[in-house]
Protein backbone atom coordinates (compact mmCIF):
# COMPACT_ATOMS: atom_id res chain seq x y z
CA UNK A 1 0.00 0.00 0.00
CA UNK A 2 2.70 2.34 1.04
CA UNK A 3 4.74 1.46 -1.79
CA UNK A 4 2.28 2.08 -4.25
CA UNK A 5 1.42 5.45 -3.00
CA UNK A 6 5.01 6.23 -3.32
CA UNK A 7 5.27 5.61 -6.58
CA UNK A 8 1.89 6.39 -7.47
CA UNK A 9 2.75 10.19 -5.74
CA UNK A 10 6.05 10.55 -7.02
CA UNK A 11 4.51 9.58 -10.56
CA UNK A 12 2.05 12.27 -10.81
CA UNK A 13 4.42 14.80 -8.42
CA UNK A 14 6.68 14.55 -11.73
CA UNK A 15 4.28 15.17 -13.90
CA UNK A 16 3.12 17.80 -12.46
CA UNK A 17 6.20 19.90 -11.89
CA UNK A 18 5.83 19.31 -16.12
CA UNK A 19 3.27 21.22 -16.35
CA UNK A 20 0.74 18.60 -16.15
CA UNK A 21 -2.44 20.60 -14.36
CA UNK A 22 -4.76 16.94 -13.98
CA UNK A 23 -2.05 14.87 -12.58
CA UNK A 24 -1.36 17.86 -10.09
CA UNK A 25 -4.72 17.53 -8.81
CA UNK A 26 -4.81 14.45 -8.54
CA UNK A 27 -1.62 14.40 -6.36
CA UNK A 28 -3.51 17.21 -4.20
CA UNK A 29 -6.29 14.88 -3.79
CA UNK A 30 -4.27 12.24 -2.71
CA UNK A 31 -1.80 13.96 -0.53
CA UNK A 32 -5.07 15.38 0.88
CA UNK A 33 -6.59 12.18 1.96
CA UNK A 34 -3.19 10.94 3.55
CA UNK A 35 -2.54 14.02 5.85
CA UNK A 36 -6.10 14.44 6.55
CA UNK A 37 -5.59 10.72 7.73
CA UNK A 38 -2.19 11.61 10.10
CA UNK A 39 -4.01 14.59 11.14
CA UNK A 40 -6.91 12.94 12.56
CA UNK A 41 -5.13 10.64 14.17
CA UNK A 42 -2.88 13.22 15.97
CA UNK A 43 -5.19 15.47 17.14
CA UNK A 44 -6.86 14.03 19.44
CA UNK A 45 -8.20 16.57 21.86
CA UNK A 46 -9.98 19.03 19.23
CA UNK A 47 -9.48 22.68 19.04
CA UNK A 48 -7.69 21.97 15.65
CA UNK A 49 -9.86 21.38 12.51
CA UNK A 50 -8.07 18.42 11.09
CA UNK A 51 -9.10 20.40 7.84
CA UNK A 52 -7.03 23.10 8.53
CA UNK A 53 -3.89 21.28 8.52
CA UNK A 54 -4.37 19.68 5.25
CA UNK A 55 -5.12 22.83 3.43
CA UNK A 56 -1.93 24.58 5.36
CA UNK A 57 0.33 21.43 4.33
CA UNK A 58 -1.29 21.99 0.67
CA UNK A 59 0.02 25.25 0.38
CA UNK A 60 3.32 24.83 1.92
CA UNK A 61 3.55 21.85 -0.55
CA UNK A 62 2.47 24.07 -3.68
CA UNK A 63 4.80 27.27 -2.19
CA UNK A 64 7.70 24.30 -1.25
CA UNK A 65 7.81 21.87 -4.34
CA UNK A 66 11.23 23.26 -5.18
CA UNK A 67 12.51 21.27 -2.18
CA UNK A 68 11.38 17.86 -3.54
CA UNK A 69 14.09 16.33 -5.04
CA UNK A 70 12.97 14.12 -8.33
CA UNK A 71 15.44 10.96 -7.31
CA UNK A 72 14.35 11.15 -3.11
CA UNK A 73 11.02 9.23 -2.02
CA UNK A 74 8.08 11.79 -1.80
CA UNK A 75 6.52 10.14 1.34
CA UNK A 76 8.60 10.99 3.90
CA UNK A 77 8.97 14.88 1.98
CA UNK A 78 5.44 15.02 2.23
CA UNK A 79 4.43 13.96 5.78
CA UNK A 80 7.81 16.11 7.16
CA UNK A 81 5.79 18.92 5.95
CA UNK A 82 2.44 17.81 7.38
CA UNK A 83 4.32 17.15 10.55
CA UNK A 84 5.88 20.58 10.71
CA UNK A 85 2.67 22.10 10.32
CA UNK A 86 0.62 20.54 12.76
CA UNK A 87 3.61 20.85 15.38
CA UNK A 88 3.32 24.91 14.21
CA UNK A 89 -0.41 24.60 14.85
CA UNK A 90 -0.01 22.69 18.24
CA UNK A 91 2.34 25.60 18.99
CA UNK A 92 0.40 28.22 18.09
CA UNK A 93 -2.90 27.17 19.92
CA UNK A 94 -0.71 26.68 22.55
CA UNK A 95 0.37 30.17 23.02
CA UNK A 96 -3.62 31.24 22.37
CA UNK A 97 -4.08 28.88 25.18
CA UNK A 98 -1.85 30.70 27.44
CA UNK A 99 -3.30 33.84 26.62
CA UNK A 100 -6.67 32.83 27.48
CA UNK A 101 -5.44 31.41 30.76
CA UNK A 102 -3.86 34.80 31.38
CA UNK A 103 -6.72 36.56 30.45
CA UNK A 104 -9.18 34.54 32.65
CA UNK A 105 -6.29 34.97 35.71
CA UNK A 106 -7.05 38.58 35.39
CA UNK A 107 -10.67 38.39 35.67
CA UNK A 108 -10.95 35.84 38.34
CA UNK A 109 -8.78 36.60 40.27
CA UNK A 110 -10.32 34.54 43.30
CA UNK A 111 -8.52 30.73 44.01
CA UNK A 112 -11.90 29.16 44.23
CA UNK A 113 -11.86 29.39 40.59
CA UNK A 114 -9.33 26.17 40.58
CA UNK A 115 -10.56 22.91 40.22
CA UNK A 116 -8.36 20.85 42.75
CA UNK A 117 -7.57 17.68 42.76
CA UNK A 118 -7.95 14.81 45.48
CA UNK A 119 -4.14 15.19 46.67
CA UNK A 120 -4.61 18.58 47.48
CA UNK A 121 -7.97 18.53 48.80
CA UNK A 122 -7.01 15.91 51.49
CA UNK A 123 -4.29 17.98 52.35
CA UNK A 124 -6.45 21.11 52.94
CA UNK A 125 -9.00 19.09 54.47
CA UNK A 126 -6.28 17.96 57.54
CA UNK A 127 -5.90 21.35 58.10
CA UNK A 128 -9.95 21.84 59.58
CA UNK A 129 -10.75 21.54 62.79
CA UNK A 130 -12.33 18.08 63.18
CA UNK A 131 -15.95 19.18 63.23
CA UNK A 132 -15.42 21.07 60.15
CA UNK A 133 -13.46 18.53 58.76
CA UNK A 134 -16.01 15.58 58.50
CA UNK A 135 -19.01 17.86 57.40
CA UNK A 136 -17.01 19.04 54.52
CA UNK A 137 -15.83 15.68 54.26
CA UNK A 138 -18.89 14.25 53.92
CA UNK A 139 -20.61 17.09 51.62
CA UNK A 140 -17.85 17.81 49.26
CA UNK A 141 -16.08 14.68 49.15
CA UNK A 142 -18.87 11.65 49.61
CA UNK A 143 -21.35 13.83 48.02
CA UNK A 144 -23.90 14.21 50.90
CA UNK A 145 -26.78 16.47 50.96
CA UNK A 146 -26.94 18.49 53.86
CA UNK A 147 -29.77 17.28 55.36
CA UNK A 148 -28.22 13.83 54.97
CA UNK A 149 -25.19 14.95 56.84
CA UNK A 150 -26.93 16.57 59.67
CA UNK A 151 -28.38 13.15 60.42
CA UNK A 152 -25.32 11.16 60.09
CA UNK A 153 -23.11 13.41 62.19
CA UNK A 154 -26.04 14.06 64.64
CA UNK A 155 -26.32 17.80 64.07
CA UNK A 156 -28.46 20.07 63.11
CA UNK A 157 -29.06 21.06 59.86
CA UNK A 158 -28.27 24.76 60.86
CA UNK A 159 -25.04 23.39 62.73
CA UNK A 160 -24.11 21.49 59.08
CA UNK A 161 -24.49 24.71 57.17
CA UNK A 162 -22.46 26.87 59.12
CA UNK A 163 -19.39 24.42 59.88
CA UNK A 164 -19.62 23.80 56.17
CA UNK A 165 -19.08 27.58 55.31
CA UNK A 166 -16.45 28.05 57.62
CA UNK A 167 -14.53 24.91 56.72
CA UNK A 168 -14.84 26.26 52.58
CA UNK A 169 -13.83 29.58 53.93
CA UNK A 170 -10.56 28.47 55.47
CA UNK A 171 -9.42 25.83 53.18
CA UNK A 172 -10.02 28.81 49.89
CA UNK A 173 -8.13 31.39 52.23
CA UNK A 174 -5.45 28.62 52.90
CA UNK A 175 -4.89 27.57 49.13
CA UNK A 176 -5.35 32.16 48.67
CA UNK A 177 -1.89 32.04 50.84
CA UNK A 178 -0.68 29.31 48.97
CA UNK A 179 -0.55 30.94 45.71
CA UNK A 180 0.58 34.03 47.30
CA UNK A 181 3.75 32.59 48.26
CA UNK A 182 4.35 30.89 45.30
CA UNK A 183 3.99 34.29 43.32
CA UNK B 1 -12.53 27.99 1.33
CA UNK B 2 -13.29 23.89 1.30
CA UNK B 3 -10.31 21.86 0.70
CA UNK B 4 -11.69 20.77 -3.28
CA UNK B 5 -11.35 24.32 -4.16
CA UNK B 6 -8.56 25.25 -2.87
CA UNK B 7 -6.84 22.08 -4.53
CA UNK B 8 -8.64 22.94 -7.83
CA UNK B 9 -7.13 26.94 -7.24
CA UNK B 10 -3.97 25.30 -6.75
CA UNK B 11 -3.20 22.99 -9.42
CA UNK B 12 -4.05 25.80 -11.94
CA UNK B 13 -1.10 26.50 -11.16
CA UNK B 14 1.70 24.56 -12.15
CA UNK B 15 3.98 27.70 -13.61
CA UNK B 16 7.63 25.84 -13.10
CA UNK B 17 9.25 26.53 -9.48
CA UNK B 18 12.17 28.60 -8.63
CA UNK B 19 15.29 26.95 -9.15
CA UNK B 20 15.82 23.39 -7.91
CA UNK B 21 17.17 23.95 -4.01
CA UNK B 22 21.01 21.86 -5.21
CA UNK B 23 21.74 24.33 -7.52
CA UNK B 24 20.41 27.10 -5.12
CA UNK B 25 22.77 25.70 -2.04
CA UNK B 26 25.95 26.04 -4.60
CA UNK B 27 25.14 29.79 -6.35
CA UNK B 28 24.44 31.05 -2.56
CA UNK B 29 28.13 29.17 -1.82
CA UNK B 30 29.53 30.54 -4.73
CA UNK B 31 28.54 33.93 -4.08
CA UNK B 32 28.92 33.95 -0.45
CA UNK B 33 33.17 33.18 -1.73
CA UNK B 34 33.03 36.09 -3.49
CA UNK B 35 31.43 38.40 -1.41
CA UNK B 36 33.90 36.59 1.90
CA UNK B 37 36.97 37.39 -0.34
CA UNK B 38 35.76 41.10 -1.45
CA UNK B 39 35.47 41.79 2.19
CA UNK B 40 38.90 40.15 2.99
CA UNK B 41 40.62 41.88 0.60
CA UNK B 42 39.36 45.37 0.85
CA UNK B 43 39.62 45.77 5.19
CA UNK B 44 42.05 42.99 5.91
CA UNK B 45 44.46 41.54 3.04
CA UNK B 46 46.92 38.73 3.45
CA UNK B 47 49.84 38.50 5.58
CA UNK B 48 52.78 40.02 4.04
CA UNK B 49 54.88 36.86 4.72
CA UNK B 50 52.50 34.74 3.18
CA UNK B 51 54.56 33.03 0.92
CA UNK B 52 56.88 31.86 3.74
CA UNK B 53 54.25 31.30 5.57
CA UNK B 54 52.88 28.41 2.78
CA UNK B 55 55.76 25.93 3.91
CA UNK B 56 54.77 25.67 6.87
CA UNK B 57 52.39 22.86 8.40
CA UNK B 58 50.47 24.93 11.18
CA UNK B 59 49.64 27.69 8.50
CA UNK B 60 48.16 25.45 6.21
CA UNK B 61 46.32 23.34 8.65
CA UNK B 62 44.40 26.60 9.55
CA UNK B 63 43.48 25.78 5.95
CA UNK B 64 42.25 22.31 6.49
CA UNK B 65 40.36 23.03 9.18
CA UNK B 66 38.02 25.83 7.63
CA UNK B 67 37.77 24.16 4.68
CA UNK B 68 36.56 20.50 6.30
CA UNK B 69 33.91 22.73 8.46
CA UNK B 70 32.61 24.88 5.44
CA UNK B 71 32.51 21.46 3.31
CA UNK B 72 30.69 19.33 6.00
CA UNK B 73 28.49 22.16 6.93
CA UNK B 74 27.60 22.62 3.55
CA UNK B 75 26.25 19.20 3.34
CA UNK B 76 24.27 19.36 6.24
CA UNK B 77 22.62 22.47 5.38
CA UNK B 78 21.57 21.88 2.03
CA UNK B 79 20.31 18.43 3.89
CA UNK B 80 18.63 20.33 6.73
CA UNK B 81 16.66 23.10 3.94
CA UNK B 82 14.53 19.96 2.70
CA UNK B 83 11.89 18.22 4.21
CA UNK B 84 12.16 14.41 4.68
CA UNK B 85 15.99 14.53 4.03
CA UNK B 86 18.08 12.33 6.48
CA UNK B 87 20.84 15.17 7.92
CA UNK B 88 21.53 12.82 10.70
CA UNK B 89 24.50 11.36 8.81
CA UNK B 90 25.87 14.74 7.43
CA UNK B 91 25.48 16.02 11.04
CA UNK B 92 27.98 13.74 12.11
CA UNK B 93 30.24 14.45 9.69
CA UNK B 94 30.50 18.18 11.13
CA UNK B 95 32.23 16.46 13.74
CA UNK B 96 35.51 15.52 11.53
CA UNK B 97 36.62 19.28 11.44
CA UNK B 98 36.52 19.87 15.55
CA UNK B 99 38.26 16.00 15.57
CA UNK B 100 40.83 17.42 13.11
CA UNK B 101 41.62 20.45 15.09
CA UNK B 102 41.64 18.41 18.52
CA UNK B 103 44.52 15.82 16.54
CA UNK B 104 45.81 19.12 15.69
CA UNK B 105 45.83 20.52 19.16
CA UNK B 106 47.57 17.16 21.07
CA UNK B 107 50.41 17.25 17.92
CA UNK B 108 50.68 20.82 19.07
CA UNK B 109 50.94 20.18 22.82
CA UNK B 110 53.83 17.28 21.72
CA UNK B 111 55.60 19.83 20.06
CA UNK B 112 55.66 22.85 21.81
CA UNK B 113 57.40 22.88 26.09
CA UNK B 114 54.12 23.65 28.60
CA UNK B 115 55.97 26.82 29.21
CA UNK B 116 54.93 28.17 25.76
CA UNK B 117 51.31 26.40 26.15
CA UNK B 118 49.56 29.30 27.16
CA UNK B 119 51.38 31.93 24.92
CA UNK B 120 50.59 30.05 21.82
CA UNK B 121 46.83 29.89 23.06
CA UNK B 122 46.48 33.53 23.46
CA UNK B 123 48.46 34.74 20.85
CA UNK B 124 48.80 38.32 19.76
CA UNK B 125 45.23 38.60 17.72
CA UNK B 126 42.86 37.09 19.69
CA UNK B 127 40.17 40.15 19.43
CA UNK B 128 40.92 40.81 15.90
CA UNK B 129 40.01 37.39 15.05
CA UNK B 130 36.66 37.19 17.29
CA UNK B 131 35.87 40.59 15.03
CA UNK B 132 36.67 39.66 11.77
CA UNK B 133 35.83 35.84 11.11
CA UNK B 134 32.43 37.41 12.09
CA UNK B 135 32.81 40.11 10.08
CA UNK B 136 33.65 38.42 7.16
CA UNK B 137 30.95 35.51 7.86
CA UNK B 138 28.30 38.02 8.03
CA UNK B 139 27.56 38.64 4.68
CA UNK B 140 27.65 34.70 4.27
CA UNK B 141 25.45 33.94 6.33
CA UNK B 142 22.82 36.26 5.39
CA UNK B 143 22.80 34.45 2.05
CA UNK B 144 22.38 31.39 3.72
CA UNK B 145 19.79 32.17 6.07
CA UNK B 146 17.81 33.75 2.54
CA UNK B 147 18.17 30.73 1.33
CA UNK B 148 16.61 28.94 4.56
CA UNK B 149 13.69 30.97 3.97
CA UNK B 150 13.14 30.04 0.21
CA UNK B 151 13.49 26.13 0.95
CA UNK B 152 11.73 24.33 4.01
CA UNK B 153 13.98 24.01 7.13
CA UNK B 154 11.55 21.72 9.35
CA UNK B 155 14.14 22.30 11.82
CA UNK B 156 14.54 26.21 11.33
CA UNK B 157 17.12 26.84 14.19
CA UNK B 158 19.18 23.75 13.65
CA UNK B 159 19.53 24.56 10.10
CA UNK B 160 20.39 28.35 10.95
CA UNK B 161 23.28 27.13 13.66
CA UNK B 162 24.67 24.49 10.21
CA UNK B 163 24.24 27.49 8.07
CA UNK B 164 26.28 29.59 10.96
CA UNK B 165 29.22 26.79 10.70
CA UNK B 166 29.18 26.85 7.36
CA UNK B 167 29.68 30.97 7.03
CA UNK B 168 31.98 30.76 10.07
CA UNK B 169 34.31 28.15 7.77
CA UNK B 170 34.04 30.54 4.99
CA UNK B 171 35.21 33.34 7.49
CA UNK B 172 37.77 31.19 9.08
CA UNK B 173 39.35 30.40 5.72
CA UNK B 174 39.37 33.85 4.62
CA UNK B 175 40.96 35.41 8.20
CA UNK B 176 43.49 32.53 8.00
CA UNK B 177 45.39 34.37 5.34
CA UNK B 178 45.93 37.19 7.18
CA UNK B 179 46.97 35.99 11.07
CA UNK B 180 50.08 35.28 12.08
CA UNK B 181 48.93 33.12 14.84
CA UNK B 182 48.99 29.79 13.48
CA UNK B 183 49.01 27.49 16.71
CA UNK B 184 46.68 25.26 16.74
CA UNK B 185 46.23 25.85 20.28
CA UNK B 186 45.02 29.46 19.28
CA UNK B 187 42.61 27.90 16.14
CA UNK B 188 41.06 26.11 18.82
CA UNK B 189 40.51 28.95 21.39
CA UNK B 190 39.87 32.25 19.10
CA UNK B 191 38.29 30.40 16.13
CA UNK B 192 35.91 28.21 17.92
CA UNK B 193 34.83 31.63 19.85
CA UNK B 194 34.05 33.35 16.83
CA UNK B 195 32.21 30.58 14.84
CA UNK B 196 30.04 29.87 17.76
CA UNK B 197 29.16 33.37 17.73
CA UNK B 198 27.96 33.02 13.91
CA UNK B 199 26.46 30.00 14.87
CA UNK B 200 24.31 31.46 17.39
CA UNK B 201 23.47 34.37 15.23
CA UNK B 202 22.37 32.14 12.46
CA UNK B 203 20.06 30.23 15.23
CA UNK B 204 18.75 33.16 16.19
CA UNK B 205 18.14 34.50 12.35
CA UNK B 206 16.75 31.37 11.19
CA UNK B 207 14.49 30.84 13.85
CA UNK B 208 12.74 33.94 12.98
CA UNK B 209 13.70 34.74 9.07
CA UNK B 210 13.31 30.93 8.19
CA UNK B 211 9.76 29.94 9.87
CA UNK B 212 7.25 28.81 6.92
Amino acid sequence: MERRDEAELARLMRAAISGDERAYGDFLQKAACLVRHLARRKIVHGGIDPEDIVQETLLAIHLKRHTWRQDAPILPWLYAIARYKLIDSFRRRGRRLEIEIGEIAETFAGPTSETLNDREIGHALTALAPGQRSVVESISVDGRSIGETAKWLGMSEAAVRVAFHRGLTAITGRFGQKQNEYK
Amino acid sequence: MNTSELIKKLAADTRRTSIPLPAMWWGAVVIAVFFAAGVFFAILGPRPDIAAAAATARFLFKFLFATALAASAFGCAAALSRPGANWHNAALGISAAPTLLAMAVIAELFALSPAAWLAAMIGRNGLVCMTYIPLIGLGPLAIFLWILHRSAPTRPAVAGSVAGLLAGGIGAFAYAAHCNDDSPLFVATWYSLAIAGLVALGAAGASRFARW
